[in-house]
């Protein structure tokens, strides 16, 4: 109990510290009052450390007590597949997944669970990432996602090649979902994001693979939509993707993505990154799908510099 | 001299070995550090042996550190130090408890079988086949125990606990999933645990002495040893409760003699005997009988012979492994040997398939192997793609292993140790085949041997397909892994007979190293 209050005052201090260099006075009062700050669609923030640039992103949206209600269940799930140091950027930066945690606990989550579906073997990417003991040290649970008695076999509604897949428990028991993917080149889909990062909730991802790789991330979001998606952009792998050969292929963007909309956050990402949206074919056909708006230019975004 | 606590302190040192070596073989976690495991397994008699044979230091020679304490002890090891050992008295003890009574009897020695197997454990292992060691070594025998029947059922237990748990919402249990089992070594394991129980439970250390060789070899030595069992006939009232206890069935109150080749030193009987008969006596006080002259001069010849024998040994594996890269056919997928096996030809014949890397090995590639590296090479592990791949970072089969089988690598070695060489079937890849974006190969290879090129097709869309650079392959089958078609794999990995040095990944680095534009792009 002491570290939750502890974290509370923490937290609530940086937010309410960060907003008032955003926004002067009148941000200090809407983060007090817990009303949604603007309807942005999303927040874009450049030029900081990634649990600073979350702060402020998430004060811009009305705090994380607006996404996460008291007592609810949450799971974060970032990409941890790869046995590979923070450095490299082949996971997602596990001070920006620890800054989500405890914003989560300080907005009276019960519980907040981390997990993936890693490529190298679970235990060395869970340690070596440096996620396992962030969340640890944040009051969050990390849990196991290698083995096969974890996945519920699920019908995907909306799919057009995924028509069902089985889905790790911990999705289907929580009430908030939160998708933490990192920014990354990716040798086959070019890129990856936020709804190629969901591959990493299925047990059988060979299946996609096999079946139309583009189609079946895009089915997949008809089965269900995060509550937010952050995109870590702090280290960018620009080559090599997704794993990565050194230190090398990363460039320093020191950015960060937020939004309800999985679509438009991708779409802001793959902008980022120097590519157009509409040529990453899950982001284009997630957008006809009707997953989310993946035309930035209707959309109401919060640009944030540092 | 009749200490009564040896006993006890016999039983606490088995229980303290077969505890920690049981620990290894079944931590989960991969908690227990490689320096301890090899700590650990250094006094493994057949492992240590055949570690210094192919050229380890002498420092790492447990073997002889055995020698000699058998030579002072006589044969303490198979009662404290071999796990096997250790099993048997484990069931013996717990089949004696159900039938009180009845005890143990007197036999004759079966010197003609013990011999024989042992002679042609040692005649094959010099003709360059190690199957019939493999087999009967006790270290390896219980390793498989432990990796194939108790490992599994243990997971079994283990993830009944932990969905248990789920239902509560406690995750702090993790599941977990087991190398590939295969049913020639659990069909092994589990022929070995009931021939060796049953013997256990009705005959006691049948198995030492008459089957297994490290049990004749020091049985042999132990025929010099300075102390030993030894019978006071003037003082023994014959009770028989020595005979009755003793599993090796080597106390001959006829003749009020211990056959100390067969006495597995675990004092059962110091403790039993009412009166003081039953003793620890001195071996090497000469006394009056002609009989320890015709020891020491069997144990000269014996010696001799085995010395003989090593140094043969030594030699003609060397030249065995020459001879022998026909294991891998070249249309057949040859198999790959661990990271640290230095070749197929060297790997079989050290290995005893005790799978105490199948144990630890994080990522579950390493699995028995059924007949891939040849009839000799039966149940010696494999890397089994269909299974997982090898992890890049992970060095640990190298680490743990107790036989010099597997050679230690450095991390930085071992990323550029090729084991194999990925091949890609154009005609089977999913890209090829039904025009759409795959690369799951791709996207596992860590040193991008494999990468994606641009695939002209009918349909013009923007699609990539594999291509492999051998030369920075290192054969960790991530891409075969990944690979989804089924039931054939688009790409595959050819073991390597001879693992050869892979190339350095490119590595070029990025000219913009930081991205420090204000504005955003959308």
């Amino acid at each position: 109990m002491d570290r939750r209050h502890f974290l509370k005052n923490v937290i609530g201090g940086g937010i309410v510290a960060g907003s008032t260099m955003a926004f002067g006075g009148y941000a200090q009062l809407l983060a007090a009052t817990g009303e949604p700050a603007a309807a942005y669609d999303l927040v874009a923030v450049r030029g900081g450390e990634p649990d600073v640039m979350f702060d402020r992103a998430m004060a811009s949206l009305g705090g994380m007590q607006a996404f996460v209600p008291k007592g609810s269940r949450v799971l974060v799930k970032p990409n941890i597949g790869w046995d590979v140091t923070p450095d490299r950027a082949g996971n997602t930066n596990p001070k920006l997944v620890a800054r989500i945690v405890e914003h989560c606990l300080q907005a009276g989550a019960r519980e907040v669970s981390v997990f993936d579906h890693t490529c190298d073997p679970w235990a060395q990417c869970y340690r070596n990432s440096g996620i396992e003991r962030a969340v640890r040290d944040a009051g969050g649970k990390i849990v196991s996602g290698d083995s096969e008695g974890y996945y519920q076999r699920v019908a995907v509604p909306g799919g057009q090649r995924l028509t069902e897949a089985k889905v790790h428990g911990l999705l289907l028991e929580s009430d908030v979902f939160i998708n933490v993917p990192v920014l990354k080149h990716h040798s086959s889909t070019m890129l990856t994001v936020g709804m190629k990062n969901m591959m990493g909730v299925v047990w059988d991802r060979g299946y996609w693979h096999r079946n139309d790789l583009h189609q079946c991330i895009a089915d997949f979001m008809t089965f269900r939509k995060p509550t937010l998606t952050v995109v870590d952009a702090y280290n960018v792998m620009k080559q090599n993707g997704p794993r990565g050969v050194s230190a090398g292929d990363i460039v320093l963007m020191q950015s960060l993505i937020v939004s309800t909309d999985p679509v438009a956050a991708d779409a802001a990402a793959a902008k980022l990154f120097g590519v157009e949206p509409a040529d990453i074919r899950h982001i284009e056909l997630a957008a006809k799908m009707q997953v989310g708006r993946m035309d930035l230019g209707s959309l109401s975004i919060n640009r944030i510099k540092l | 001299m009749r200490p009564r606590h040896l006993k006890a302190l016999r039983v606490g040192v088995s229980v303290m070995f077969f505890a920690l070596i049981a620990l290894v073989f079944l931590d989960f976690g991969n908690l227990i550090p490689p320096a301890f495991t090899r700590g650990l397994l250094y006094l493994q008699f057949v492992p240590s042996l055949l570690q210094f044979l192919h050229g380890a230091p002498l420092g790492l020679a447990g073997w002889v550190v055995v020698l000699a304490l058998t030579v002072l002890f006589g044969r303490i090891y198979c009662s404290t130090v071999c796990p096997l050992g250790t099993i048997q008295d484990i069931i013996g003890f717990a089949a004696r408890k159900r039938r009180k009574g009845r005890g143990l009897r007197f036999v004759r020695p079966d010197r003609f079988w013990r011999y024989f197997i042992a002679a042609i454990t040692g005649l094959l292992l010099i003709a360059g086949s190690g199957l019939l060691l493999n087999l009967l070594d006790p270290f390896s025998a219980s390793g498989r125990i432990f990796s194939d029947l108790i490992r599994p059922a243990a997971i079994v237990a283990n993830n009944i606990a932990a969905g248990a748990m789920e239902q509560f919402g406690f995750y702090a249990v993790s599941r977990r999933q087991w190398a590939i089992l295969t049913p020639l070594a659990g069909g092994v394991a589990v022929a070995t645990l009931m021939i060796v129980a049953w013997l256990a439970a009705t005959h006691g250390r049948t198995y030492c002495n008459t089957v297994c060789p490290v049990g004749t070899l020091l049985g042999l030595v132990s025929r010099i040893s300075w102390l030993r069992i030894g019978i006071d006939s003037e003082t023994c009232t014959e009770c028989r409760r020595c005979e009755r206890v003793c599993k090796a069935g080597c106390i001959d109150l006829e003749n009020m003699t211990v056959d100390s080749e067969r006495c597995v030193g675990c004092c059962n009987c110091l403790t039993v005997c009412p009166g003081d008969a039953v003793r620890v006596v001195n071996g090497w006080r000469r006394v009056p009988a002609a009989q320890p002259d015709q020891g020491r001069r069997d144990f000269l010849v014996h010696s001799g012979v085995s010395i003989l024998g090593l140094a043969g040994l030594a030699e003609t594996n060397a030249t065995v492994l020459q001879s022998r890269p026909t294991t891998v056919p070249e249309a057949v997928k040859g198999p790959v040997s661990p990271p640290g096996s230095v070749s197929i030809g060297r790997f079989t014949s050290i290995c005893t398939a005790c799978h105490l890397c199948v144990s630890v090995c994080p990522s579950r590639v390493l699995s028995p192997s059924l007949l891939e590296f040849g009839p000799s090479g039966i149940m010696q592990p494999r890397l089994n793609f269909r299974a997982a791949h090898c992890n890049y970072e992970c060095t640990l089969c190298s680490e743990v292993c107790p036989t010099g089988a597997i050679l230690p690598l450095a991390k930085d070695e071992k990323k550029l140790t090729q084991l194999g060489v990925a091949r890609f079937i154009k005609e089977n890849c999913v890209v090829f085949t039904d025009n759409t974006s795959c690369g799951a190969c791709s996207e596992h290879c860590p040193t991008k041997a494999v990468r994606m090129v641009p695939y002209p097709n009918p349909q013009n869309k923007p699609l990539v397909i594999p291509e492999v650079d051998p030369d920075y392959c290192v054969g960790c089958g991530g891409c075969e892994h990944a690979c989804p078609t089924k039931p054939f794999k688009a790409i595959c990995v050819d073991g390597n007979p001879v693992h050869k040095t892979a190339k350095k990944p490119l590595m070029h680095v990025l000219e913009i190293r930081t991205d420090d534009s204000d504005d955003f792009p959308f």
